[in-house]
């Protein structure tokens, strides 16, 4: 008895300081999320006015001269993967990356042209250095301290590398913060703006509530471009990318915090939870040990009388 | 005289949202002004002083750096890379901008990367003094 008192004692002392460390970890986490939460609301307008300004022109687009507007032929896709640097954040990273192999999946048709991966978060960069594929750049490792200067230049690396024809399609896939408790991932086509105009109409049928509601009047009304469509594109584009991976960035860390937050929660009570088992079978067992000694006794008292 | 919804937006958040009778700024190609009922318009927005004239008539001056400005059915949208409202400016700042930009050109033997990012730098620090002034 007195071995198995020792043992679960142990075992609540165990469980005890890990309850700890999770506890901490949650605190830090809500106090980051706080701070992470506010820049994403503060870009969040921002981030809906592109996208929906983008999403109009490639609507009412007819002028189809820029290369970033013209359908693309090249079957070669690139995906900018956000992901989170660490880990012990619930499902946060392996969610997003399932989400991209699905996507993935889904474009390439028949005779797969494989793809390009612009991981951003050392745990993309680890998981697509696993599974052995290309990666256009591993600058961008930490998503924690990209800000937007360093979008612009991906921005301005990703253009270069499609008009030098590497990839014909840009997406992009990071965690949606939809609430503290919800993240999704998503992935969102990037280039060329005619993907945007597919995505939206299949975007309608399968989850209205992501476009926004707002978007059901199609614009087919022409657009002037001054001086000319190709122009504005060729300065557009690259400023639109950095602000859309700006965005993404902005909220794949607060959901990757949230999520790391949820999760630690969860630990932390299973933890309680567990103490409160432990203490009861440890008393049990002490109280067990003592009806014992004491039967001892009172059978030796009797032996003498 | 009429006014149409405009809103501007960088990454820092939403700027500006509401009314006006006009915005001005410097595109690629030139100045350009917005008055209400413009027909879908999109072009991109170079480095210069901008203005918007609000409902009452005061104007509000700013800088405003690349970017993007669309007009939808009778939205403007202005979204730039860098838009800050005059008073927003820190003179001292970018006068130290201008001045470390400048002492980078004088130098001999930049890259061409290198040059190009000096030239935009000081071409920032120029537009906001500009403004400020």
């Amino acid at each position: 008895m007195a071995a198995n008192m020792k043992a679960v004692k142990l075992r609540i002392k165990s469980v005890q300081s890990t309850m700890q460390i999770t506890k901490a970890m949650e605190l830090v986490a809500s106090s980051k999320l706080r701070r992470a939460k506010e820049r994403s609301d503060e870009c969040r307008p921002y981030f809906r006015e592109l996208h929906q300004t983008l999403v109009d022109i490639a609507e009412g687009n007819t002028d189809f001269s820029s290369v970033y507007a013209k359908p693309s032929s090249n079957e070669r896709w690139c995906y900018v993967v956000i992901a989170g640097d660490r880990g012990l954040a619930g499902g946060y990273n392996s969610n997003i990356f399932k989400k991209l192999e699905a996507a993935a999946g889904q474009n390439a048709s028949g005779e797969a042209a494989g793809y390009v991966v612009l991981p951003i978060g050392k745990k993309a960069v680890e998981y697509f250095q696993r599974r052995k594929v290309e990666i256009l750049t591993e600058d961008f490792a930490t998503v924690a301290d990209i800000s937007v200067a360093d979008c612009f230049e991906i921005a301005r690396l990703l253009c270069k590398e499609y008009r030098e024809g590497r990839f014909g399609h840009i997406e992009l896939c990071y965690t949606e913060f939809v609430s503290m408790l919800s993240q999704r991932p998503e992935v969102y086509p990037m280039l060329p703006l005619t993907d945007l105009e597919d995505f939206k109409g299949g975007g309608q049928d399968s989850d209205s509530q992501a476009s926004g509601g707002a978007r059901k009047t199609p614009v087919r009304d022409l657009i002037l471009y001054e001086p000319d469509s190709s122009e504005v594109f060729n300065a557009i584009v690259p400023e639109y990318l950095g602000g859309f991976i700006y965005g993404g960035v902005c909220d794949a860390v607060a959901s990757e915090l949230a999520a790391r937050r949820n999760a630690m929660e969860a630990a932390t009570s299973n933890a309680e939870e567990m103490i409160e088992k432990l203490n009861l079978s440890y008393n049990r067992a002490r109280q067990s040990s003592i009806t014992t000694e004491l039967t001892e006794i009172v059978a030796g008292a009797e032996g003498v009388g | 005289m009429s006014s149409f919804p405009l809103r501007i937006g960088t990454p820092d958040g939403l700027l500006f949202e509401g009314d006006a009778e006009r915005i001005v700024c410097r595109t690629i190609t030139g100045d350009l002004a917005i008055l209400a009922g413009h027909c879908n318009y999109c072009t991109a927005i170079g480095m210069g002083e901008a203005h918007i004239v609000l409902e009452d008539g005061t104007t509000r001056y700013a800088a405003c750096i690349g970017g993007m400005l669309s007009v939808m059915n009778g939205t403007c949208r202005v979204l730039a890379t860098t838009w800050e409202w005059k008073e927003d400016i820190d003179k001292n700042r970018a006068e130290a901008a201008k001045k470390r930009a400048e002492e980078r050109l004088a130098r001999q033997g930049l890259t061409d990367q290198e040059y190009a990012n000096a030239t935009a730098k000081l071409q920032r620090a120029l537009v906001r003094l500009s403004v400020k002034q």
